[in-house]
């Protein structure tokens, strides 16, 4: 923006107004490319048949072949992050109050409980594969200890299985979940409840009438998080039960590279979509849209 | 009410040492200041006090009572943060209300108190916003009316007044003092501004390097500095310090600069004879520095030193005159009807009665 | 009070000393809970084999990298380095796209401003899985289908609204006065923005890229869709498993345990840190 003349200012300043929409440009052209159009290519794919006609065919598919797990994998789906998120959030939440304290070692107790962040979900179903096998570490310990005679046996059986998946789930993704809560507690100025505890509150009181309140915002924002991911579990889920526990994801994944049908691979995927968006929904109106920005 | 007395205190923070061994006496409904300069320990003193931070050594007694491992909440104290700590998700009143709700005080008197201590501080107004609607100053008189609601065995209050303007400033501590006295509280005060420290104080603690430097009534800390920080951080503009070395004369000792020399009547001489022939600081306060012919009529001995006006600092009340003896510069407060211009001849009387002898090496005052 | 006697109390002592215990006690439990599946998961990857079905033996005493090297052999080697590149196309393109976005959400306003940042928001949350099938559709028809590209490519659609997202608030948390000063100190815009705004963000921005390099190499559904020869490693693993013995899967495990271990050595403080800028 050279300003050679009186006149090229104001067409300097016109051009500067489209400055920000110049720098969004590549992303929203990238946006519609890569994700507008294999959404609506998807909903052709799960709706329209090679022709071009629609079909019902993937979703009679879905609903009534013998085959079809789709039923349960909602169900599963569902049930998973019904029992799950409970967990992670409490035990995320505990973790942070925990880490909020002085203790020498810190560092390094924080860096091995954020661990899990940086493994994928695949390598975390393995790793307790491996914990929970028949010769696993964890039978051998207990059978060490005379707790039980017998191994306990995970795989196969599909509560243990259900079993087995909560747990690694737990142990894997309630490390986000602390990363956010524990974030929004480092920005609680100590002084806040320092405050509180000269004027005799107790502990109770403190986490009732200081720190819950100031950190509803990271709380909910983890909710939000955790949630539409955990309608997403995959990787756990097919490391370590493979189809005895059908789960959303699990089946559109087979129906892809198994079954070869891309049009019900496209179709569990968008009801995925549709469940996201509506749970997405009600807790916006639930809570304040801006807390959506604090997290992942 | 009750005493507080720290023994020994030394707090490290990994390498940091913020407190060098603090021992301080805190009397019954005593209000004791402390000062110094930013760094020096004075928040760390006060939050080992609180309980909020575990001293690495030493110990907390209240009364008769160690309260090293009592925490915050059961030292029945009250605290003014220095960063206020007014909780941003409460508004005005329920911030001031909460140390009565928490000590489950009957409705209609938490609401008599806080609108007592709104009425204080004059933040009356304001007791329907929330924190991020008042400015700096505005916060801070929440804090302190938070923190003056509850009648606590021992307030702390952490530079309470420091955002506010100086008419309000003025005002504010003639209130507190006030309150004080009135409730009898035992009051361990910080702040960075002397004449604060000065007026409210009934004793002022110096703090340097997480030492203190000395304890005393102001009077005492401004007449009888312990050593050359005391001397040099209280009084505005700061104590002249001057080299000297004392020498044998026929005729008795005298304290001898590059400029000047002063022959010391016997009781001072008596003083530094084992010093003979070594260096001394001589320290002087501007306003014990007077125009030839100014001093007041009480100053008997002076000694005359003689220079030529280098800069003038006319504020007023008074003027500062900055003279130039030949090596070096004293600065002179003269009253504020004198008038002298640079580059003029000026002989000066030093009162002899008010000069301090500090050791060059350890600073410690011999006079 | 000299002359009085100081009470000790020991039951002040005791129970300052009782919470330091527990507290201590807890932080132990977490780090056991979370460290021990990692250790265990070396130990047993590595163990030889007459060990590990020998319900005795809890930590084995001899080992062999047989299987891991089995596994390398069998292609995970390769896996490892296409997500190497897979992650570090994701943080090339991402970054290249996403930093002006992120910074014109920083440093200007416009209209339609916030509708724009929370439909980013929203697509943050949408599941990514959604695009993976129709993409392959695509991707046979421009020849991206089974490349690295393509998945980077995919990658970066998924990383794109997060490093807006972040960069933005980096970059806010970067004073304009800086920048400013800088132009008024006779520099363009986008030369203050390299010489001055940059550098001050550059921790902030290396905290992202990490994230984004860990999402990418994370990723295993879309990576599986899109790949049938050229897979990452999670993708090769995640094929591999279904069928093979429980020894393949331990170093299985342990292949991808291992660069976890060096994300957090590297940049366990950026991982951290991290989310108090994106709270801001
Ligand atoms: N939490 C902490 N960690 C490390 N060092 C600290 C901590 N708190 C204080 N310090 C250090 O201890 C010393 C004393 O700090 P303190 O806050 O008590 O000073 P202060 O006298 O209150 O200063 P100011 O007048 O600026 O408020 C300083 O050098 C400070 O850097
Ligand atoms: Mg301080």
């Amino acid at each position: 923006m050279t300003r050679k003349s009186g006149e090229s200012i104001p067409l300097s300043i016109k051009i500067s107004n489209y400055v920000p929409y110049l720098l969004l440009l590549p992303t929203l052209a990238y946006m519609l490319f890569f994700i507008g159009y294999p959404l609506v290519e998807g909903v052709a794919l799960a709706f329209f048949d090679e022709q071009g006609h629609f079909t019902w065919a993937n979703v009679n598919y879905l609903l009534y072949d013998p085959g079809s797990l789709f039923w349960d994998a909602l169900k599963y789906t569902i049930l998973l992050a019904a029992v799950i998120i409970p967990i992670q959030v409490s035990v995320a939440f505990g973790l942070a109050l925990l880490f909020n304290a002085k203790f020498p070692g810190k560092n390094l107790a924080l860096y091995t409980v954020i661990l899990p962040l940086t493994i994928s979900d695949v390598a975390a179903g393995l790793i307790w594969y491996v914990m929970l096998g028949q010769y696993g570490f964890f039978n051998k310990l207990l059978m060490d200890l005379g707790v039980i005679s017998h191994p306990i046996i995970f795989f196969g059986i599909k509560n243990m299985e259900f079993l087995a998946i909560v747990m690694t789930e737990v142990w894997r993704a309630t490390a986000i979940v602390f990363v956010i809560i524990f974030a929004g507690l480092q920005m609680i100025s100590h002084e806040y409840y320092e405050a509180a505890e000269v004027f005799g509150a107790t502990t109770w009181q403190r986490f009732r009438y200081i720190i819950f309140p100031l950190l509803l915002p990271s709380l909910q924002a983890a909710l939000i998080i955790r949630t539409l991911f955990a309608f997403q579990i995959f990787g756990v889920v097919w490391t370590l039960a493979g189809r005895d526990i059908p789960v959303l994801a699990g089946e559109a994944y087979y129906a892809q590279t198994t079954l070869l049908r891309p049009g019900v691979a496209a179709l569990y995927a968008l009801i995925i979509a549709a469940l996201s968006v509506s749970v997405g929904a009600i807790y916006i109106k639930f809570f304040k849209a801006k807390y959506l920005e604090a997290g992942m | 009410m009750v005493d507080v007395h720290l023994r020994g205190i030394v707090k490290k923070f990994g390498h940091t040492i913020a407190l060098r061994g603090i021992d301080l006496d805190v009397e019954d409904g005593e209000f004791v200041v402390l000062l110094g300069p930013s760094g020096c320990g004075k928040t760390t003193t006060l939050r080992i006090i609180a309980g909020l931070e575990k001293p690495t050594k030493g110990k907390v007694i209240f009364g008769n009572r160690d309260v090293t491992y009592l925490p915050p909440r059961e030292r029945n104290i009250s605290m003014v943060f220095q960063s206020y700590a007014v909780w941003p998700h409460m508004k005005v009143y329920d911030n001031i209300a909460f140390p009565l709700k928490i000590k489950k005080v009957p409705k209609e008197e938490i609401d008599r108190k806080v609108k007592w201590a709104a009425e204080l501080l004059q933040i009356s107004d304001l007791l329907d916003r929330y924190p991020h609607q008042l400015s700096g100053g505005q916060r801070q008189r929440v804090a302190v009316a938070r923190a003056i609601v509850v009648e606590p065995q021992v307030l702390l209050m952490d530079e309470p007044l420091s955002n506010l303007d100086a008419l309000l400033r003025v005002k504010m501590r003639s209130e507190l003092k006030k309150l004080q006295r009135r409730i009898k509280v035992t009051t361990i005060y910080v702040t960075h501004d002397q004449v604060e420290a000065m007026t409210m104080g009934d004793r002022i603690a110096v703090m340097k390097d997480g030492k203190i430097m000395q304890i005393g009534t102001p009077t005492e800390i401004y007449h009888k500095p312990a050593n050359m920080f005391v001397a040099g951080f209280i009084g505005s503009p700061q104590m002249n310090f001057i080299d000297v070395t004392v020498s044998e004369e026929a005729d008795g000792l005298s304290l001898v600069s590059e400029d000047f020399k002063i022959k010391l009547p016997p009781d001072i001489a008596e003083l530094v004879k084992q010093y003979t022939g070594k260096t001394l600081v001589m320290g002087i306060r501007p306003e014990h520095i007077y125009p030839e012919g100014f001093a007041p009529s009480n100053v008997k001995r002076t000694v005359k030193i003689s220079g030529v006006v280098d800069f003038v600092e006319a504020l007023g009340s008074d003027t500062i005159i900055h003279l130039n003896t030949g090596s070096r510069i004293i600065v002179v407060k003269a009253s504020g009807t004198y008038h002298t211009n640079i580059g003029e001849k000026l002989n000066v009387e030093l009162g002899l009665d008010k000069i301090h002898i500090f050791r060059k090496d350890t600073e410690e005052a011999i006079l | 009070m000299s002359n009085e006697k100081i009470l000790t109390s020991r039951g002040d002592i005791i129970r300052y000393y009782t919470y330091r215990i527990i507290l201590a006690g807890l932080v132990i439990i977490a780090v056991v809970w979370i460290a021990l599946p990692f250790i265990m998961t070396i130990l047993y990857a590595l163990a030889d084999p007459a060990q590990y079905y020998d319900p005795h033996v809890i930590i084995p005493t001899s080992y062999t990298l047989k299987h891991v090297n089995q596994l390398l052999i069998l292609g995970a080697y390769q896996a490892t380095i296409n997500s190497v590149i897979v992650a570090l196309i994701t943080i090339g393109f991402s970054f290249l796209i996403g930093l002006p976005a992120g910074y014109a959400f920083a440093r200007y306003r416009f209209r339609g401003k916030d509708s724009l940042k929370l439909f980013i928001v929203a697509l943050r949350m949408f599941p990514m899985m959604v695009i993976a099938v129709p993409l392959l559709v695509l991707y046979f028809k421009l020849g991206l289908a089974d490349t690295l590209v393509g998945i980077g490519l995919a990658h970066t659609s998924m990383a794109l609204p997060f490093v807006i997202l972040i960069t933005s608030s980096i970059i806010a948390g970067v004073r304009v006065d800086y920048e400013e000063a800088a132009m008024v100190f006779g520099l363009s815009r986008i030369g203050a923005f390299f010489r001055v705004t940059l550098p001050l963000a550059l921790p902030g921005l290396t905290a992202a890229a990490i994230f984004t390099f860990i999402m990418s190499w994370n990723e295993v559904f879309i990576a599986a869709v899109l790949s049938f020869q050229n897979r990452t490693l999670p993708a090769f693993i995640l094929n591999l498993i279904a069928g093979s013995t429980d020894f393949i899967k331990f170093a299985g495990a342990f292949i991808m345990v291992i660069p976890a271990l060096i994300f957090v050595f590297i940049a366990g403080k950026y991982l951290v840190r991290m989310w108090g800028i994106t709270l801001k």
